[in-house]
């Protein structure tokens, strides 16, 4: 038969026989078992490092976590020792980290978008905002430093470091932003264009709801990331032993509420981490053990937080 | 009644980019009269129909020449000095896939009042209901005003969405191929509605079936790459077409 022979090589490559197809499937067929067997074993190498890692870390940590030691200060003596000082203060640079950032980067998103010309110098500042992405954490540490303690006088604070991780996680937003804007499709901002909205009007009644979801799922996803940074913290000068909480934000008398704790030094739980580990006796390794166990879990909250938002927002839009 | 131009375009050039799509047009549009641009893929009927509300703007390099003169005040819709917010104000377009917002109903048709600052909410829901009864959506979803627009049929949609432009009284309604994602049943629908609607509103249609075309319309405007060939009284140009190419379309030779 002709078949096919013009455009091969050798006519020895055509097959022919039912026996010859059956051979060449059994041969390929070989190499999609070897790679499936490749991608199990890579797989489980990964699962099992983390989850020795994890067990070990629960193992260690989870029966020394009581009331106690959320609601003690940091002590000398290991068995005293508690996280109050560094839950509290991870939490207040959370709120002001979360305030900052999450106004500029939907913001910055949402202009890039919806507004920006899509010219070259908006792919220099798109490409530009990925790579501040990358950019390893301390560098924002030392940028601070010199910007909000020296030059600002902000000191070692709340407001400083709930800047810094600001800018840290203001990437991940911006972009988290714009992919969830990007979802929208043209058909919807045609229908609200044609019925005579302003742009704003339709960035308020239909790209800023419709994307929340994406957009919260990026935020929630940068706080997690922000929560464990350690490096750029310790760059502006966090205390590692602080045995007093921030003031408290509410008092008795006019206006009942003030932002004195914002100017307060501060520890967060890795650096309380990281100093209990630096220290010789095992008790306070124990500490440590279970701070870690407390961050864990927190961040694996917040990013389930964050998938059942995504999933319960993709249910309600349908186009 | 005599017939009255409602909107005239005058030697309208349309370019994206480089891409030449319309190379000067000239047609009338006459009010309470159903207009139908017909002609095949790539003649530049939906971009036509989308010059008369700006939805070019929306996107980079576009390029306009020409003029599309609004009756009776027969201002220059094209013109650099008009915002397009002003023609859409005036102009209702209705889409090829409906596309309602994942809103209530009731938000859907009250939209249009809702971005031009219209507070009344007895005017309002007055207008929703008359509006939701000219597009013959009232009796379906009178009882669920406030459940999602999404949930309702693609029919369903698309008339949820006519609505919405009827709700801020357009001069013109632009309807492009409204039917072409629906089933038979909810095309005969549209196209009864279209019938009661020209009363009402002048209405511009652009469509791939010219059955549609013959149905609906009292004028056709046959287009081909980027040309008006023929335009006139729609039995006029279905039964006796002056061009030849109008011919060969509309008897099936290509297209």
């Amino acid at each position: 038969m002709e078949l096919s022979q013009a455009g091969s090589a050798s006519p020895s490559a055509v097959m022919h026989s039912v026996d010859d197809i059956h051979a060449n499937i059994k041969r390929r067929q070989f190499w999609d078992f070897v790679f499936a067997l490749v991608g199990l074993m890579s797989l489980l190498f990964a699962l099992i490092t983390l989850l020795t890692l994890i067990v070990d870390l629960a193992m260690t940590g989870v029966p020394r976590l009581s009331t106690e030691f959320f609601m003690n200060f940091p002590s000398r003596f290991a068995e005293r020792a508690g996280i109050l000082s560094a839950w509290v203060g991870s939490f207040c640079i959370m709120l002001t980290t979360a305030f900052c950032a999450i106004p500029l980067g939907v913001a910055a998103g949402v202009y890039l978008e919806e507004y920006a010309k899509k010219n070259w110098i908006s792919q220099i500042i798109e490409l530009n905002i990925i790579n501040l992405a990358g950019i390893p954490s301390i560098t924002y540490g030392l940028m601070a430093l010199g910007l909000f303690v020296y030059k600002l006088k902000l000191g070692q604070s709340i407001l400083t470091a709930g800047l810094t991780l600001g800018l840290l996680v203001l990437p991940i937003i911006i972009v988290t932003t714009r992919e969830a804007i990007r979802s929208i499709p043209n058909t919807i901002r045609e229908a609200s264009y044609a019925m005579g909205a302003s742009k704003w009007q339709t960035i308020r009644y239909h790209i800023l709801p419709y994307s929340s979801g994406g957009i919260l799922t990026g935020v929630i996803i940068s706080l997690s990331r922000a929560i464990g940074e350690t490096a750029p913290l310790i760059t502006i000068g966090a205390l590692t032993f602080i045995a007093f909480l921030p003031t408290a934000p509410v008092e008795g008398h006019f206006p009942f509420i003030n932002f004195k704790w914002l100017m307060d030094p501060f520890t967060v739980m890795p650096i309380q981490m990281f100093n209990w580990l630096s220290r010789p006796q095992p008790e306070f390794h124990v500490n440590a053990a279970a701070t870690g166990v407390v961050l864990l879990v927190m961040t694996l909250i917040m990013n389930g937080g964050a998938i059942y938002l995504r999933s319960r927002f993709r249910k309600k839009m349908k186009w | 009644m005599e017939l009255q131009l409602r909107a005239e375009v005058k030697n309208l050039l349309f370019s994206y980019g480089d891409k030449k799509v319309l190379n000067g047009i000239t047609l009338p549009v006459y009010e309470n009269r159903v207009t139908a641009l017909i002609g095949p893929s790539g003649c530049g009927k939906t971009t036509l129909l989308r010059c008369f509300n700006r939805m070019h703007d929306l996107y980079p390099n576009a390029n306009y020449q020409g003029e599309i003169l609004l009756h009776p005040d027969r201002r220059n819709i094209l013109g650099r000095e008009i915002d397009p917010m002003e023609v859409r104000m005036r102009i209702g377009m209705v889409f090829q896939k409906p596309n309602p917002f994942p809103k209530s109903i009731h938000e859907n048709v009250a939209y249009g009042l809702k971005v031009r600052g219209v507070k009344k909410k007895s005017f309002i829901e007055e207008r929703v209901e008359r509006s939701l009864q000219q597009a013959g959506l009232w009796n379906e979803v009178k009882d669920r005003l406030n459940s999602s627009a999404t949930a309702l049929s693609g029919g369903q949609q698309q008339r949820l969405c006519i609505a919405r432009a009827l709700a801020t009284e357009p001069e013109i309604l632009l309807l492009d191929e409204p039917t072409s994602a629906l089933d038979p049943i909810s095309t005969r629908h549209i196209e009864e509605l279209i019938q009661e609607l020209r009363k009402d509103v002048t209405i511009a249609i652009v469509t791939h079936s010219l059955h549609q075309a013959a149905r609906v319309s009292d004028y056709t405007a046959f287009m081909y790459l980027g040309d008006l060939i023929e335009f006139g009284a729609s039995d006029q140009v279905f039964t006796n077409p002056k061009d030849s190419r109008t011919e060969n379309y509309i008897t099936g030779r290509f297209g």
